[in-house]
């Protein structure tokens, strides 16, 4: 893992679960697999600490342990896994429209929580939703557990590996730890359970100012001893699922740009005939984006949609239009020009891209040492001599995608770095807005007058409002630029990856 | 070696056109320094992408960054010692739920333990009290007095114990036990040894609520 990588991580882990578990994670991803005490000895953490760290770290799926000879247990973090948690947001937001605020809240509680039982997600959601709804309405269990279930029928939440039911009575000596067991077709079978009920709405009178009857009531609830149904069997996202429909909809979305253009110069009307489909689809196959090829021709023609040539295309985009971000418009037609040509001389760039000697030079060595164009030597004679040897510019893409990656998770752990600067610098007026906020709150509440709210909020003066307005819009701009950014990574991540697997 | 001709004069081993400067021109000044830390770029960013769903998967994230800290999963950092130990923080604290991992998907050493908690795992343990456990409870004794003589690597002599009780033939409850002890001990070590004050810590630490019935009234420190 990469020392960007590593930083990265190390700001997501404590941005979420605090510094003490931010600590052993970074530590196990930079050390890889290691057992408990030795961990507790080299972060210099009490046990019980690294326990808990552990507990919350394999929760969330971030951490798995495997038992090696003698018994001894050994921890292993997952940092390609605790990067995806930058994109939690794009996951429910994708839940929202595919299945509706059900579907939205059901991914978010599995996020939120890492995994949980069926019957604990239905019973979450439904008192979510309850709260939303107007006064005597309430939430049904079933239509909850119908979402969950076209969930699991579509494969975006899946079962985590299981404890194997044991059948023999004679207990033995128990291993260290459990060993879990996973099965293809049983991944996605939903236990059936008959969940009745209605969501409960929180009664206003424990709200979080008076926290604490909220949490002893917690406790008893959890002492009922009603028995689960569904006992251990626990469900997670399927983030590889929602992957695969991000890649689908960026193909889609690419293919959909490119016929815009033709679609302009076609008439209008939008009955399409068996004719018109196949004069699209040979479009599409002739383009030289290669999204689609024809691979025969029984039934009339067979498509086929060329999935890594498709990344491909699109991480070559990504890459262009860093070039022209970047270096300007007279750069990317260079870059785009070495792209097609796959190797050109120093002279050629000058001839084909129609730029001055000096400024082609200066533009190439930009881009050369900002490693988006590389250099190949092609000797001339054996002993290499540079005066006799051809230089050629070529585009790598793989290696520069694997660079503008790295410079993605830079760009995000600096603008996480950045945002927490900027939250810290004003930590003193933001907890005095927020004072002033629950103060005007319960005094709505207790039924106040219109003179007296105005008081309150003037204890912030005009200059602070204006200061908390920048602070807001800043913060929104970084985060929103996180998650942009992360898309970037996201195509950048599938191009690289179904390269390798090519290989 | 063949090739220097002209003794003392710059020579170029390379044909310096290739590189783009003509002979005899001024070369550009050598850069003594890393270039700065905040370049000027020559072109603005381009503005981010706006629209129904980027606004709202950015409330999304604002409002999971929020409610992450309230869950039980964020483990606070005991906090240092404040300049002024103000009154109403014991009345302001945030009541976080507990949250119990199922220990029958985690490894057995998971399992917190402490000697004080009388409901919890140990009562497990408990009705496993053979004659097998009690001699190796004496044995451990000694063991125990002779680590807390050589205090100063407390921890490598748990380490060496482990090994050898490893070694030895016992019941895997019987290793267990041993661990345990061994464990409680090098807690116990940790804790004397971060002990600098005067002050006597309430042996309930904040937030160790593990499979425990807490007390509500924990925060408060017990002297």
């Amino acid at each position: 893992m990469t020392q960007a990588e590593i930083k990265l991580c190390s700001l997501l882990l404590q941005e979420h679960f605090g510094e003490i578990v931010e600590k052993i994670g970074v530590h196990l991803i930079r050390t890889g697999s290691q057992p408990l005490r030795v961990i507790a000895h080299d972060t210099g953490t009490s046990l019980d600490q690294v326990k808990k760290a552990l507990c919350v770290l394999i929760q969330h799926n971030l951490v798995i342990y495997q038992v090696h000879k003698r018994g001894v247990v050994e921890y292993e973090a997952q940092c390609s896994r605790v990067l995806r948690m930058l994109r939690y947001p794009r996951y429910i937001y994708t839940a929202k429209t595919l299945y509706s605020d059900t579907g939205e809240l059901i991914v978010e509680e599995l996020l939120l929580n890492g995994k949980m039982t069926m019957s604990a997600v239905v019973k979450k959601v439904a008192d979510r939703l309850t709260e939303t709804m107007e006064d005597g309405k309430t939430m049904d269990y079933a239509e909850v557990s119908n979402t969950f279930m076209r969930l699991a029928d579509t494969h975006f939440v899946q079962r985590c590996p299981w404890v194997p039911a044991t059948e023999n009575s004679d207990p033995g000596p128990l291993p260290p730890a459990p060993i879990l067991v996973i099965s293809e077709k049983d991944m996605y079978l939903v236990p059936k359970l008959s969940l009745i009920g209605k969501g409960k709405r929180r009664r206003s009178s424990d709200e979080d100012a008076t926290g604490e009857p909220k949490a002893k009531r917690s406790k008893h609830s959890t002492d009922n001893k009603e028995p689960i149904p569904d006992d251990g069997i626990y469900w997670q996202a399927n983030l590889d699922r929602f992957h695969q429909h991000f890649r689908d909809q960026a193909i889609v979305s690419a293919v959909a740009n490119r016929m815009d253009q033709i679609f302009r110069s076609l008439p209008v009307g939008y009955n399409i005939s068996k004719q018109v489909l196949d004069q699209y689809l040979t479009l599409l196959a002739d383009d030289p984006l290669e999204f689609v090829g024809k691979s025969g021709d029984s039934g009339g023609g067979m498509y086929v949609i060329n999935l890594h040539k498709a990344l491909g295309s699109l991480a070559t985009a990504t890459l262009e239009s860093v070039v022209q971000e970047r270096f300007g418009s007279r750069c990317a037609r260079i870059f785009r020009l070495v792209l097609q040509k796959k190797h050109l001389e120093q002279k050629q760039v000058e001839d084909f891209a129609m730029i001055p000697a000096k400024e082609a030079k200066d533009m190439l060595y930009k881009m050369l040492s900002g490693n988006f164009i590389s250099l190949q030597e092609i000797p001339k004679t054996p002993d290499h001599a540079p005066s006799r040897t051809f230089y050629l510019y070529t585009v790598n893409i793989l290696s520069a995608a694997r660079m503008l990656l790295h410079r993605c998770y830079k760009s995000i752990a600096n603008l996480i770095e950045r945002r927490q600067f900027e939250t810290k610098e004003n930590k003193r007026l933001l907890e005095k807005s927020q004072r002033v906020e629950a103060i005007i709150a319960s005094m709505q509440a207790t039924g106040a007058e219109e003179a007296q709210l105005q008081e309150i909020e003037e204890m912030i003066t005009a200059p602070e409002r204006q200061q908390l307005e920048t602070l807001k819009r800043n913060v929104n701009k970084l985060d929103a630029s996180e998650i942009q950014v992360d898309e970037t990574i996201f195509l950048l991540e599938s191009y690289i990856e179904s390269t390798m697997k090519r290989q | 070696m063949a090739g220097n001709k002209g003794r003392g004069r710059a020579a170029y081993t390379f044909n310096i056109e290739a590189v783009g400067f003509s002979r005899g021109e001024k070369l550009p000044d050598v850069v003594l320094k890393p270039p700065p830390l905040f370049p000027d770029t020559d072109y603005k960013p381009v503005p981010l992408k706006a629209g129904e769903g980027e606004d709202y998967m950015l409330a999304l994230k604002q409002e999971l960054r929020e409610t992450m800290k309230r869950m039980p999963y964020y483990i606070e950092t005991p906090e240092e010692k404040q300049d002024i130990e103000r009154y109403s923080k014991r009345y302001m604290k945030v009541y976080k739920e507990e949250w119990i991992p199922d220990w029958r998907r985690l490894p057995r050493e998971m399992m917190p333990r402490k000697k004080c908690k009388k409901a919890g795992p140990k009562s497990e343990k408990a009705k496993d009290t053979s004659k097998g456990v009690s001699l190796t409870n004496t044995a451990d004794v000694l063991k125990k007095i002779e680590e807390l003589e050589k205090r100063g690597d407390g921890e490598k002599s748990d380490e060496e114990n482990e090994e050898k009780e490893g070694g030895k033939e016992k019941s895997k409850e019987g290793d267990e036990e041993d661990d345990d002890d061994a464990a409680e001990q090098e807690e116990y070590d940790e804790e004397e040894q971060e002990e600098e004050n005067d002050y006597i810590n309430s042996y309930f630490e904040d937030g160790d609520d593990f499979g425990a019935d807490s007390d509500d009234n924990m925060d408060e420190a017990t002297y």
